[in-house]
């Protein structure tokens, strides 16, 4: 028998179990389905950037953890389907004024209840432009954003909150919006007690939640090597832990990482590094996997860019979306790990089509291709002396292969000069595109934060929005935004954002290449691993084996 | 020697001055807003820009900023990464690991490097000489992050005498493995310098007297030759140490290996000045310390040699 780490930690912990409840006879050691509910899962992680609140964490390795802490209003199952979790019911009857009341006995790890106070002051904190909070922006569709946001200002709530009593309150937003109550799964909606508030700082180090897992001790979170997460007894709910804790090993990269995923010293590895794609499933062979998730991977091309605006810029974009054989690309480079892009948004979408009109712009056809930009040369002809780059930071992701195989598709199929740019680190790539100072296109990448259509389209596409990096603006598309939101229903709802998309199908201000599918194995030691609907493992379904 | 050490000490100051306007001036001319690294693909509203660069001291003029790190450090208080990290509890954090594995390289580059440097100067032309020199060119040859994937293959992943990785608690056979790798680049230039040293002396007038007077060979090799041999040898393992402490970024990337590469690594693709300047600053004054080891260690290994 070969011990692992987990294995032997996993013994210790039988024998303190055994010795402890030596009388009590009870067998706790295989729970459902086989597995075994007491194994410490070690899964891979990266090191939160900020302290653990949820308002101040916008990246993935901090949301990991934020995701298993903490419990919102409702969470998401597999599918991306929202379920209650604090929340009773969710109310409203004109998509606008949102009536929420909570379930009774819910309390935080130190003991305090979770009342609507929990909710009403960890959003106002997180909107406050005094916080600085990194994601504030996600509160903005509720009354009262504007005057708390605003640059130096001292107002620290928003006027569409009211606590109405403990399990009850209402939220009043600026405009009707019916996927809204999709979003409550999101972490920065999350609730937190009175202690975050007093002391922010020293709470993000040790924070106290109500979800399925707690921080094993205080200082569980050994700054850039582990955060051990035990499971929180007092949480009942869909999202119950199957294992006795999850600990995240923080690797600096991941071809660290997969070399103890398969000497089985990692149970769940959720990227598998580009060097190891064409070999992950004959490594793992069962344990392999290969999961699509709400994210895509796009090139936007600016219309401040000459060459690019106007009648000849859309016929212009709509030739290099032609030129581009995706089938080939996600076959050859991703091995099969991408799917080709049929639309904006991601295939595991409620509302999702791969049919809509305008869709066929962005199949391989290389004559149109060639057409087209004829047609575009014919309206103004192209300035060779400045050649389209496609831009791409070199930091992190591996990117470099793809954006090369793009720019040959592109070269040979409507012979113009085109090349790649690699920008040393993201933030460089952010700068410029945040200042209008792109001199090319640029990759961007969307991965979804609650499972929505309209968060693949409101925060990259309407006329002004913080990610909007071409700078589109079709005042039809937004009207039609602002339509879809409006709508009495999710369903109504999907079909008008389907129908602003097909602006976007014509327009082309960014160019769909695939969609992203989450590529993830796991050891020997493990069972029950299963991605969910944005590319992160369901860590609490996972057992020992 | 007192006066010498103080006045080494001295010197510290304005090395430390211009290091770290330096390097702070380096860091300051990245391209990129630092803000972008911290907002990611979202972005942060306007609102929270101006905070974040009002936080860090980032909307001041590069002067401002150099005097407020400087005010920071004389003080004693190195400020917060972009993370909100206090700096110092940081290097606090990594420098015992990244110590413990530099020392490890060290003293088997060392070690090993002497020991077999010795033999080859002495068996000159002989099988074990010419073997020993093929493999340290070899060694040289091969770039380290090969050699380190490869001996984390092998020894980690398929003969599974060690972990692939190291842990957090990077005890010392955990940490065997990286510091093999990190000191056998090392080790190959301490052989070769070693054995040149030694077939250089061992053909020297001292050392025949010493034979003539009858000393045991033994002796003759240890104390004559040997402890005469040392010096090149000397001055090249101090400012490896300082090389080790700084330069393990690949070998601390590829171990997974908590320490100073790594947090320097990350601090840099942030665009993390405070970070960087912090860290870079007190590698140098590693290296100013471990040169001044080597000349002391001079004295001690040449009497000739006198520091007044």
């Amino acid at each position: 028998m070969r011990f692992t780490r987990t294995s032997k930690m996993l013994s210790v912990a039988a024998l303190a179990a055994l010795s402890l409840s030596a009388c009590g006879g009870g067998d706790t050691e295989s729970g459902a389905e086989g597995g075994n509910t007491e194994a410490v899962i070690v899964v891979d992680g990266s090191e939160p950037q900020n302290p653990l609140i949820p308002t101040s964490t916008n990246e993935v390795g901090g949301g990991a953890i934020l995701d298993l802490v903490f419990a919102g209003l409702v969470s998401y199952d597999a599918d991306g389907k929202p379920q209650n979790e604090m929340a009773e019911s969710i109310e409203t009857e004109d998509a606008q004024n949102y009536t929420i009341t909570l379930k009774e006995g819910k309390t935080f790890t130190n003991g305090d209840p979770v009342t609507a106070s929990s909710f009403v002051d960890a959003w106002n904190y997180g909107a406050a432009a005094k916080n600085a909070q990194l994601s504030s922006y996600f509160f903005e569709s509720i009354e009262g954003y504007d005057e708390a946001s605003a640059e130096g200002s001292t107002v620290e709530t928003m006027s569409g909150l009211k606590v109405v009593d403990d399990r009850t309150f209402t939220v009043a937003l600026s405009q009707p919006e019916s996927d809204w109550p999709l979003r409550l799964g999101y972490s920065a909606f999350y609730p937190l007690p009175a202690a975050a508030l007093e002391d922010p700082a020293t709470f993000g180090e040790n924070p106290i939640g109500n979800g399925p897992y707690k921080f094993a001790s205080e200082g569980a979170w050994q700054h850039n090597q582990q955060i051990e997460l035990v499971p929180n007894d007092e949480y009942e709910g869909p999202q119950a832990a199957q294992n006795g804790g999850v600990t995240f090993k923080i690797y600096q990269n991941d071809t660290t990482a997969y070399q103890d995923l398969i000497s089985d010293n990692l149970d769940v590895l959720k990227t598998i590094p580009t060097s190891d794609i064409k070999n992950f499933e004959s490594d793992l062979g069962e344990r392999a996997i290969e999961a699509p998730y709400a994210g895509n991977q796009t090139i936007a091309v600016p219309y401040y860019l000459p060459n690019w605006e106007g009648e000849a810029g859309k016929l212009r974009r709509q030739a290099l979306s032609m030129a581009i054989n995706r089938d080939e690309i996600t076959e050859v480079i991703f091995n099969g790990g991408r799917e080709p892009a049929k639309d904006f948004t991601a295939p595991v979408l409620e509302g999702y089509s791969a049919d809509l009109p305008g869709s066929e712009n962005l199949e391989y056809n290389p004559e149109e291709a060639k057409k087209l930009w004829a047609d575009a040369e014919k309206i103004s002809p192209y300035d060779e002396s400045q050649p389209l780059t496609i831009g791409y930071n070199a930091d992190k992701g591996d990117h470099k292969t793809w954006v090369e195989a793009v720019v040959n598709n592109i070269k040979n199929n409507l012979g113009i000069e085109v090349a790649g740019k690699p920008y040393a680190t993201f933030k460089e790539a952010r700068t410029e595109a945040t200042d209008e100072t792109l001199t090319g296109a640029l990759r961007a990448g969307w991965q979804a934060d609650y499972p929505s259509l309209y968060n693949f389209l409101g925060p990259i596409y309407a006329t002004g929005a913080g990610s909007n990096d071409a700078r589109y603006s079709n005042p039809e598309f937004d009207q039609q935004l602002t339509d879809g939101l409006a709508a009495g229903s999710v369903e109504e709802g999907n079909e008008a954002m389907n129908k602003a998309q097909e602006h976007l199908l014509e327009d082309l201000p960014a160019i769909p290449l695939w969609y992203q599918v989450a590529q993830g194995g796991w050891s020997n030691n493990v069972d029950n691993v299963e991605f969910g609907w944005n590319g992160v493992p369901l860590y609490y379904a996972i057992t020992g084996k | 020697m007192v006066w010498y050490i103080v006045r080494r000490f001295l010197q510290l100051i304005p090395v430390f001055l211009g290091a770290t306007l330096l390097v702070y001036f380096l860091v300051f001319s990245l391209p990129g807003d630092a803000t972008a690294a911290i907002c990611g693909e979202r972005g942060c509203t306007p609102a929270v820009v101006a905070g974040l660069r009002e936080q860090y001291n980032l909307d001041q003029p590069f002067w401002i900023q150099y005097l407020l790190y400087l005010k920071g450090v004389l003080t004693f208080d190195l400020g917060t990464n972009f993370s909100g990290r206090p700096i110092a509890t940081i290097i606090a954090e990594v420098f015992p690991t990244t110590a413990k594995l530099a020392i490890m390289a060290l003293v088997i580059e060392a070690v090993f490097g002497i020991v077999f440097g010795l033999i080859a100067g002495l068996r000159k032309g002989r099988i074990f000489d010419s073997s020993v020199l093929v493999l340290s060119l070899i060694v040289i040859a091969v770039p380290i992050f090969v050699l380190g994937f490869l001996m984390q293959f092998l020894i980690g992943v398929k003969l599974q005498w060690t972990n692939p990785t190291v842990s957090g608690d990077a005890t010392i056979t955990e940490l065997l493995l990286p510091a093999v790798v990190l000191g056998l680049v090392s080790f190959a230039y301490v052989l070769r310098l070693t054995r040149t040293s030694i077939i250089e002396n061992v053909n020297a007038d001292y050392v025949r007297t010493a034979t003539a007077k009858g000393l045991s060979r033994r002796r003759v090799v240890v104390v004559h030759v040997l402890r005469n041999s040392l010096i090149p040898v000397v001055t090249f393992l101090g400012a490896d140490l300082g090389a080790l402490m700084g330069g393990a970024i690949v070998t601390e990337g590829i171990f997974n290996v908590n320490g100073v590469g790594n947090t320097l690594y990350r601090a840099v693709l942030n665009g993390d000045g405070p970070m960087v300047v912090s860290i870079v600053t007190f590698l140098i004054l590693i290296f100013c310390l471990a040169n001044l080891l080597v000349d002391l260690l001079y004295a001690w290994l040449d009497p000739r040699i006198r520091y007044a």
